[in-house]
């Protein structure tokens, strides 16, 4: 017998509804269709991060039966409760909890990064703010713009906490914290270092939830307008696999919908002498990969082998796991290996000195950008990238020139860095980088070739998979992790002898790249990141090319230029070393 | 700054040595016992400076920011060097009103000292605090264990010298 849980009856608004029992009013609301404002409020269970801390207080509605207003998301639905949202209380609590929210943030909208894309000036707008009430001493912190990737701003801090969730219980990297208390506490990094000096991996999902400016990216934009405006300057650009999938929606798409013709154009069109896909890159990553995975698995070991595509979980390890560092193949991220071939031997095609050339890549992504300020990721002292901006970078600079994104025409990738395949299209999300590795694995080591690449049990969206994969003789054993959290799950069970994996992928944000810290934000829904994530897996399974080795590019890049995979020359481009670093 | 927080080397070794005992006999959870650690250690070193407290963060297995989020919280962690006597004025509604500004502003002079930090000489911190519950003595000063009540801004003087000449006891 299945036993039925109890409903609880309540009203809400004299709207009767039966909820599941611990449900909060705010879920009861919705049931009903009935909209209460949130704030510091954010439910993304689907990747465990709750903030349900109530310390806003901009969801306060009245509790009829006991007379006193609550707070609607962390309140739990009791028999016989009756909820008013609409009374005249409950409306002038909200608006008085915002109003005091507004009298100690700064009145810079105009000139703000979040300015139209910020959830204080949207609530400020709905609750018909019109007048600031109340003045009174406010914070004074200094502006934190030492990190390549995240810039702090504590004034713009209205004490959601979603920053510490994400980054404490979802990352469990803990660079935040609330420091001191009452008018002074401040969420900072320990003993108030600068953000470059903590353990922290730039991953940016704290940018991701934060309400208002807070927590940002730092703006490359101005830079990379300079370079642009530099006639001396080569400026070439690489666009990642998972900001096409998402960009649309800064311009009104469905989420989901892929624009990869209007992104390459929009690029031409602000400048840019040449346009790359870091699929390109992908493809080549896959083969050093599987290559490097299969040597692994002949001279046995070190393994698992872990990928190294991502910068913020290449920062995680080498802060949380030091001792680990011999496990994560040596190989750079599609990003690095973009740039360094850009400035050698795309450098050498076109005649083109390698000091002219600026590289920028676009990305989802915050740690992106720390990466490419790596000290060992150069040749001869040029960055094999020189600038990396977000995909909401992007789409503010198509703002900034007047470009009307969906009118623009499709148009292709330069050639020569620039043919794709499904398999590198799906490293944008969770998954996507060891099916791809699989499919070239199966027929490095086989030899035979591979007819249906697809890998149904390594997609999917839980926070950790695994699966073994049939190789000819060999089985195969995978695992996948997106979320640090997951991924720490993951090493610890490696560390403690625990679990025996041959190849393990790891992404740092929920979804992968797809739900990177530089993609528009998803104010909280998920389904957002799904959508993104179909659309990659569309476009791979109506690609030409599904195995990164069939890339003909790749292919005439190894007989001209590289050899072959593992070679001299490719260990000296697109690979590259960890270092052990100090946890703060 | 980083260097110097990671640096544990100029922290006292020999009461670490006792620290790292104390967190070693620690029974059950001991990240939950951190408060516990964070007195011990006070206990030990008179003070938490900012290497220490990373010390706490590696051993307890937490992060810097939080056992930092902690000390901050709670005003009877000092995070700066304290003097050998700390004087702490209460500042409690009976107390202030009975004048207990005017005794924290003449003890703070005759220290030649700021709240909070401790004297060039190292014998005073002066803190102002909450209520200490001894309200009945109104206007109250605490030096170290030793409560002096119904004070009058002149009675100050007097405590401080014998401070100065060592006559103190607690």
């Amino acid at each position: 017998m299945k036993l039925v849980e109890k409903m609880i009856a309540c009203e809400i608004n004299g709207i009767k509804v039966n909820v599941e029992k611990g449900s909060t009013i705010l879920q009861a609301a919705e049931k009903v269709g009935v909209h209460i404002p949130t704030l510091c409020h954010l439910d993304l269970h689907e990747v465990g991060a709750v903030n349900q801390n109530a310390n806003c207080r901009v969801c306060m509605v009245e509790h009829e039966n006991r007379g006193n207003l609550v707070p609607s998301c962390a309140e739990k639905v009791t028999e016989g409760m009756k909820i008013q949202t609409d009374s005249l209380k409950a409306v002038m609590a909200r608006r008085t909890s915002l109003e005091l929210l507004l009298s100690n943030h700064p009145q810079d909208c105009l000139v703000c990064v979040k300015n139209l894309d910020c959830e204080l000036q949207t609530l400020a707008h709905e609750m018909n703010i019109k007048e600031m009430r109340y003045t009174g001493e406010k914070m004074s912190h200094p502006v934190d713009l030492t990190s390549r990737g995240i810039t702090k701003d504590s004034n713009k801090c209205i004490m959601c906490r979603r920053c510490i969730t994400m980054c404490n219980d979802v990352q469990t990297v803990g660079i935040l914290s609330p420091l001191k208390r009452g008018f002074d506490v401040v969420v900072a990094t320990a003993f108030h270092l600068d953000l470059g000096d903590t353990s922290c991996t730039y991953c940016g999902q704290c940018v991701s939830v934060c309400p208002t400016a807070a927590l940002a990216e730092m703006n490359d934009t101005p830079k990379v307008w300079r370079e642009l405006n530099n006639p001396k300057k080569h400026v070439v650009v690489q666009v990642a696999p998972a900001v096409r999938a998402a960009i649309g929606e800064e311009f009104g798409y469905e989420p989901g919908t892929i624009t990869t013709g209007q992104v390459v154009s929009g690029l031409r069109r602000l400048g840019f002498d040449e346009v790359h896909d870091t699929i390109f890159g992908a493809d080549l990553t896959v083969i050093e990969e599987a290559n490097e995975l299969v040597q692994r698995i002949e001279s046995g070991g070190p393994l698992p082998m872990l990928t190294s595509c991502c910068p913020a979980w290449v920062e995680f390890i080498e802060h949380q796991f030091p001792e680990l560092l011999d496990i994560p193949s040596s190989c750079k991220s599609p990003q690095q290996m973009v740039g360094a071939l850009t400035k050698t031997y795309y450098a050498e095609k076109h005649n083109i000195d390698p000091k002219d050339i600026v590289t920028v890549a676009l990305m989802p992504c915050l740690a992106k950008k720390s990466e490419a300020a790596r000290d060992e990721l150069n040749k001869d002292g040029l960055a094999d990238v020189d600038y990396v901006i977000s995909t909401r970078e992007y789409a503010r600079m198509l703002k900034e020139a007047a470009i009307d994104f969906r009118k623009l025409d499709d148009s292709s990738f330069d050639l020569l860095l620039g043919e794709s395949t499904g398999a590198g299209t799906i490293f944008g999300s969770t998954g996507g980088v060891i099916e791809a590795a699989t499919r070239t694995a199966y027929e490095m080591i086989t030899g035979k070739e591979l007819k249906d690449v697809n890998f149904k049990k390594l997609r999917g969206f839980n926070g950790v998979r695994e699966a073994e994969v049939k190789v000819g003789e060999l089985n195969l054993r995978i695992g996948i992790a997106h979320g640090l959290g997951n991924a720490r799950k993951l090493l610890e069970d490696i560390r403690g002898g625990k679990s025996h994996f041959d190849a393990i992928e790891i992404m740092a944000c929920p979804g992968g790249c797809i739900g990177g810290g530089g993609q528009p934000f998803h104010h909280g829904k998920t389904d957002i990141l799904k959508k993104r994530q179909q659309a990659l897996y569309n476009v791979d399974a109506n690609a030409k090319r599904r195995k990164s080795h069939d890339n003909q590019m790749v292919i005439e890049l190894y007989d001209n230029f590289l050899e072959k995979p593992g070679s001299h020359l490719a260990h000296e481009l697109l690979h590259t070393n960890y270092a052990a670093k100090k946890r703060i | 700054m980083k260097n110097k927080i990671l640096d544990f080397s100029t922290l006292d070794q020999s009461l670490l040595k006792k620290l790292d005992a104390y967190i070693d006999a620690l029974e059950g959870d001991r990240q939950e016992q951190l408060i516990h650690v964070l007195h011990h250690a006070q206990k030990l070193f008179t003070y938490l400076p900012h290497n220490l407290q990373l010390y706490i963060a590696h051993a307890l297995d937490l992060s810097g920011a939080h056992v930092n989020g902690v000390v901050t919280f709670y005003s009877f962690f000092n995070e700066e060097p304290v003097g050998k006597y700390t004087v702490s004025v209460c500042m409690g509604t009976a107390c202030f009103v009975k004048g207990a500004d005017k005794v924290l502003d003449r003890i703070l002079k005759l220290t030649n000292t700021k709240k909070n930090v401790m004297s060039e000489d190292g014998l005073f911190t002066v803190k102002d605090v909450r209520c200490i519950g001894a309200c009945g003595l109104a206007p109250v000063v605490t030096v170290n264990e030793k409560v002096y009540g119904n004070l009058k801004v002149k009675d100050v003087d007097a405590i401080i010298e014998s401070c100065r000449g060592d006559e103190h006891v607690d």
